[in-house]
């Protein structure tokens, strides 16, 4: 455990813990988050030894209440990790595994060490004898977690399941990032369950504010570079950014930059309330977030890539680092319009006179 | 440090206010009384319905000028208050038009560089709603580029003589006072901004020659304001002279950032809501979550400014980034409700909402010109970007 790591946990000051776990993580990842391991991980190789950095600071965990192996950092904090994940475009499912863990210490399902999964579609049946039969989809780095989180169909009503990664039918897939997004099929597979504590949309949901979160890091770190870049190449005998044309669409990246975090930021409260089993739930914040970052994603890659111009086009930039998992991620856990419609039915649902009412709640 | 901060751009959560929660009650259950009963084009007009009455009735509450010192008439409460108390205004559609821009900027300006005679004259009667202002800074060669003003005060005698004509002024016939932005020293192309003040007119005195300019549906908002040899006291001044060019670019983060800079549409998405709302298809449900992600999140970037600005931070960039966002929201509400809508009969609904659709899409080009052009707005977010 590192000294900034034991301060988080003593600071009574709930931001402060945030802040520290972000400083924390973002120092490990500009050391360790190489080129090389870029390199490996996009050739197939799980980088287990920066899993293994990651977890050793207890980062994967930090969302967890303490009974479940936590040390007691609020829930919101916690997730705030997920924008440096962004940030560094991280390519290991930090976020799967914090959300895994929040919904098995919620179910009471014991956590299975190393890196989990949560499928974003599953079609599974549990029997009386507990053993899983189906198939689940878009699994994030399934084929290198130690268990699948899924809402299954139980005897006695829905259930949540870790479906333990050794008894795991793996269809490797690949999402528009180049990220490990697999299918898994079971065939009566014994497998640890307890009665779902929410259901298939909460989950879903709470997904989709992880990749909001991301989304978030990674288009203020897009926004940086693609100023930095402007500054740096000079046509015309001066910077590019000199030009009022430039400067325009970069004023509108940083806008949708800016509009993307402050949505995060209501997702996680969202997600924190909802963790505690408090709050108003998931909706309509998690909703409006999703729709926000995945639009923000849309238009903020658009411009960064026409800022770069061909160098931002190649395979040796760093520049599609990002933008490609920001069309992962707003892929993820449901699109803008998938959101948008259970948004909208919400607010047209308040009628005229409770729109705005509905607004505010939010 | 906040939780989400930007590497340029800080938007920290808003500080929780119990107080304002209990207000919010408190508001909805007065306009329920006061502007429910109000036809639904009257309360599409926000912050452009004038009614006077309307006005002193806030006063009466105390809800004007709601955050300033008791002395001066108002009531010490928070900037998170007078947050919820104008959006609520604006979402209700309330009549706000005669004393809004006495109640943001002007009161808010005396209070910063007024002398204790100008305050103790002035604030009372605004907090009542009894006095309204307009501001007088473009001009017909003047408009973005504010520092090029050509309207002139000279100094005689232990005041000042004022010539030169102010454009676009808004409500300068209901207007009890202006706050005059005009050069006092030369203009210095080195340093342009240099040599402008800022002075109390009173909107009565000789030489003063106000012509409406009716806007592109017909409506007398916008005025000329001629000043021939204006004679103005000494004690016009406000603040420093020469130090106007400061002065107003201080006011901007307050006129930039509240929730009238995403809620100026709001009343068509509720006629819009009330039109749908029968039968609702997937389309109008996906196009409605979209604009609601959009105000859900402008909402909270705005109480975020209000927050620093409670906080005695200057948030310029910041909210500079929320009017330029907020037009765009309420210019796409128009062009998004009229594809959602077919014609058919003229039930009263229908009728609201055609009027309020039509209303709105006239006036929407306004919604990224006024307070600051969209692109005057991105250039000053591409600076604050580190952008030259």
């Amino acid at each position: 455990m590192t000294n900034s790591q034991a301060d988080a946990r003593s600071d009574p000051q709930a931001d402060d813990a945030g802040a520290m776990l972000r400083e924390t993580a973002d120092r490990l990842l500009a050391d360790r988050l190489t080129p090389q391991i870029r390199a490996r991980g996009a050739a197939g190789e799980w980088p287990g030894d920066l899993w293994a950095a990651l977890d050793e600071l207890g980062l994967p965990a930090a969302i967890l209440p303490e009974a479940a192996g936590g040390f007691g950092v609020p829930v919101a904090d916690a997730l705030s990790l997920l924008t440096v994940a962004g940030r560094h475009a991280l390519p290991l499912p930090l976020a799967d595994t914090m959300l895994a863990g929040l919904a098995l210490a919620r179910a009471g399902i014991a956590i299975p060490p190393g890196p989990l999964a949560v499928a974003q579609g599953s079609e599974v049946r549990l029997d009386a004898a507990g053993r899983a039969t189906g198939q689940a989809w878009g699994v994030s780095f399934g084929r290198h977690a130690r268990a699948v989180v899924v809402l299954a169909d139980g005897p006695d009503g829905p259930v949540l399941v870790a479906l333990p990664r050794d008894a795991l039918a793996i269809e490797p897939g690949l999402d528009i990032a180049g990220d490990p997004c697999d299918a898994v099929r079971v065939e009566a597979v014994p497998a640890p369950s307890a009665p779902a504590p929410f259901g298939a949309a909460e989950l879903r949901a709470a997904g989709a504010a992880t990749r909001a979160l991301m989304m978030a890091g990674a288009l203020d770190a897009v926004s940086a570079m693609t100023v930095g870049y402007a500054n740096e190449r000079r046509q015309f005998g001066r910077a590019i950014g000199q030009f009022q044309a430039v400067q325009q669409s970069l004023a509108v990246l940083a806008g949708q930059a800016a509009s993307a975090a402050v949505a995060a930021g209501l997702a996680a409260e969202a997600v924190a309330a909802w963790a505690g089993a408090s709050g108003p739930g998931l909706l309509p914040a998690v909703a409006a977030a999703k729709v926000r970052t995945g639009e923000a994603a849309g238009q903020g890659t658009a411009i960064a890539h026409q800022v770069h111009g061909a160098i931002g086009f190649t395979q040796e930039h760093r520049l599609h680092r990002y933008t490609g998992r920001l069309r992962a991620w707003r892929d993820a856990f449901g699109r803008e319009a998938e959101w948008a419609q259970v948004l909208g039915r919400h607010l047209i649902a308040a009628g005229p006179d409770g729109l705005w009412p509905a607004i505010t709640a939010a | 440090m906040s939780q989400f901060t930007m590497s340029q751009f800080a938007f920290p959560p808003p500080p929780p206010s119990p107080a304002a929660d209990a207000f919010r009650a408190e508001i909805r259950d007065f306009l329920a009384a006061e502007v429910e009963h109000r036809p639904a084009l009257d309360r599409a007009q926000s912050w452009n319905g004038l009614d006077p009455a309307f006005s002193r009735k806030l006063g009466a509450r105390g809800w004007l000028g709601l955050t300033w010192p008791k002395r001066y008439g108002g009531q010490e409460r928070s900037g998170l208050e007078r947050y919820v108390l104008l959006e609520e205004l604006l979402a209700a559609g309330a009549p706000v038009g005669a004393h809004w821009i006495a109640e943001r900027q002007s009161g808010p300006s005396l209070l910063r560089y007024g002398t204790e005679a100008q305050k103790a004259a002035i604030l009372p009667r605004i907090a009542a709603g009894e006095c309204f202002f307009c501001i007088g800074m473009s001009e017909p060669d003047s408009g973005s580029d504010l520092a090029s003003v050509r309207t002139r005060a000279e100094r005689e005698g232990d005041g000042w003589r004022v010539n030169g004509t102010k454009l676009w002024t808004t409500n300068a016939t209901h207007c009890h006072l202006m706050i005059l932005f005009c050069r006092t020293g030369p203009l210095d192309r080195e340093h342009r901004h240099a040599g402008t003040s800022q002075f109390l007119v009173d909107l009565t005195l000789p030489g003063i020659t106000i012509r409406p300019v009716r806007n592109l549906v017909g409506e007398h908002h916008f005025n000329e304001v001629v000043f021939e040899d204006v004679r103005l006291p000494g004690d016009a001044l406000l603040g420093r002279e020469g130090e106007g060019w400061a002065q107003v670019t201080g006011e901007l983060a307050y006129e930039r950032s509240g929730p009238e800079r995403f809620l100026s549409s709001f009343r068509l998405l509720v006629e819009l809501v009330r039109v749908l709302r029968p039968a609702a298809d997937a389309r109008a449900e996906i196009a409605l979550g979209r604009l609601g992600a959009e105000i859900i999140t402008l909402r909270r970037m705005s109480r975020s400014v209000a927050g620093l600005l409670q906080a005695g931070a200057d948030p310029a960039l910041e909210a500079a980034m929320v009017k330029d966002l907020g037009a765009l929201v309420e210019q796409a509400i128009p062009e998004i409700a009229r594809d959602l809508v077919a014609d058919g009969p003229p039930t009263p609904q229908a009728r609201a909402f055609a009027e309020v659709l039509a209303y709105t899409t006239l006036h929407a080009p306004s919604f990224s010109l006024r307070g600051g052009t969209r692109e005057i707005l991105r250039g000053i977010i591409a600076r604050g970007l580190g952008l030259r």
